[in-house]
């Protein structure tokens, strides 16, 4: 599980992070939505310590990550994976390279190992045929499952992703939803997702975590968010006429 | 002030690109690429520059000696001299700081716009240290061979120059060659060129490892690296040729 107690993240005069407090589940897809500019990409990069917050805590398991230095950090984030909003894979490497890469760093697998661990990841998300391509050769879809494949590579108890579905069109944004849910559940992670794509929130939404400025709005989960009152995440969900249309019908 | 604190972020740069690599193997590697990619690559272009510098210096010094007091053999210890002294090392160092820094510093800034150095972070890898430290590395050990290439290869130009244009008997050059010659001038010009290696891989690194933005922001650091890394490599030209030469 990772906690966040009364987090605080400012840029000079700019409040970000306004005493942000919240439990992330193990096993479970947990969204964080909002606005673009709410907050939600400073979040999650304060949560897997790419920004330094002000004040508050953030606990992974255990152990209190945000009192950590960047020596302890780094065996903490042995344990991550992340996708990021770009795919991120490394230009200079094609996509068994990319997903070979982290086994090479931190794994004393051996040659025969890790083949069988690329293949075993490549397989998970679909790609096949593609081991010599380059990322600026294939889709932006199959780059983004390539990034899920690097991600879990090395069997990462916390999985990030930052706008997974950002570029994608709905069928493939389906697909990469699903993939992550069922990864989730199949090595049984604390996952993070940061959207604003609502069929996301609707598909795999078990624990949404709603952001407004700053502050922590709502949280609640895919059912639950058809019924809740609050004035913002109403605003926010129901923008569209399909998702008006939807709340009426439900 | 803000030289200061410009200099201050750089030192705590490289405090943490000079740190322990997470895995031998993999850090020799990456010295290994980076010594084809920064310094095998720059043989062609090392080689055009000294062979054109070489002729042109040993023309003009052919052309200038008007005095018949003035012996034939200084073409050739003239261009000895230049190359060794100077243009192999700060001539060759500066035109590496333009093809060689905006290339460290544009694949850095892309890399950082598009979010392949927090990927790195991310794995629990130092990204400075990974990405960088090898490209230090390289560069100090690769460029003093350039140098001497440099220097062989001008000196050749200059042979050539003077044969082909009828201005110096080629028994002179050589001799010019031989005349006076000081092996520490070899010494405190590899010194030279080993610290410029270190500014025209450190400086563009430092400027595309900060880069915030996107393309345009990338295009700046690279400009930015190649003008502030040649102003220093003439800086500690100055600066070592006092004290090396005093």
């Amino acid at each position: 599980m990772i906690r966040l107690e009364n987090v605080n993240k400012s840029f000079g005069e700019l409040n970000v992070l306004n005493n942000v407090s919240v439990d992330f589940e193990e096993g479970k897809t947990n969204l964080i939505i909002g606005q673009s500019g709410s907050g939600k990409t400073v979040l999650l990069k304060s949560i897997i310590g790419l920004h330094e917050i002000d004040s508050g805590r953030i606990s992974y398991g255990d152990t209190i990550f945000s009192n950590l230095n960047l020596k302890e950090k780094k065996e903490i984030r042995k344990e991550m994976g992340m996708v990021f909003q770009g795919g991120a894979l490394f230009d200079s490497l094609n996509v068994e390279e990319n997903v070979r890469f982290p086994l090479d760093m931190f794994s004393s697998m051996s040659e025969k190992e890790k083949r069988k661990r690329i293949d075993f990841c490549l397989n998970r998300v679909n790609i096949k045929n593609a081991n010599r391509l380059y990322p600026s050769e294939i889709s932006g879809g199959m780059q983004k499952r390539v990034a899920i494949a690097r991600a879990i590579a090395l069997n990462p108890k916390y999985l990030f992703c930052d706008e997974p579905n950002s570029g994608l069109d709905p069928v493939t944004s389906i697909v990469i939803d699903n993939l992550i849910q069922e990864i989730t559940k199949e090595f049984n992670m604390t996952t993070i997702i940061n959207t604003h794509d609502m069929n996301s929130v609707m598909e795999i939404g078990e624990k949404i975590l709603f952001i407004n400025k700053g502050h922590k709005a709502w949280e609640g989960n895919k059912d639950e968010i058809f019924n809740t009152n609050n004035e913002a995440l109403n605003s926010f969900v129901f923008a569209s006429n399909l998702y008006k249309k939807i709340k009426k019908s439900n | 002030m803000k030289i200061f604190e410009d200099i201050g972020r750089f030192a705590r740069f490289i405090a943490r690109v000079i740190d322990k690599p997470e895995k031998g193997k993999i850090f020799f590697s990456q010295i290994i690429k980076e010594i084809h990619k920064l310094g095998i690559d720059s043989i062609g272009i090392v080689m055009i520059i000294s062979l054109f510098m070489g002729a042109v210096i040993a023309l003009q010094t052919a052309y200038n000696l008007i005095n018949p007091l003035l012996p034939d053999y200084l073409v050739g210890y003239t261009t000895r001299e230049s190359m060794i002294l100077e243009f192999s090392s700060t001539i060759v160092g500066l035109i590496l700081a333009g093809k060689v820094g905006s290339n460290i510093a544009s694949e850095i800034g892309s890399m950082r716009v598009t979010e392949q150095i927090d990927a790195l972070e991310i794995m629990g890898i130092n990204s400075a240290s990974y990405l960088i430290f090898p490209k230090i590395i390289a560069a100090m050990f690769i460029n003093p061979f350039l140098y001497i290439l440099s220097v062989c290869v001008g000196i050749l130009g200059g042979l050539m120059a003077g044969y082909l244009s009828g201005t110096v008997a080629i028994s002179e050059f050589i001799y010019g060659l031989h005349h006076t010659f000081k092996p520490f001038y070899i010494v405190y010009s590899v010194i030279k060129t080993i610290s410029f290696a270190f500014i025209i891989t450190a400086i563009p690194s430092y400027y595309g490892y900060h880069v915030k933005g996107g393309a345009l922001e990338v295009g700046k650091s690279s400009t930015k690296a190649v003008v502030n890394s040649s102003i220093l490599i003439l800086l500690v030209n100055l600066i070592l040729t006092q004290i090396l030469l005093k």
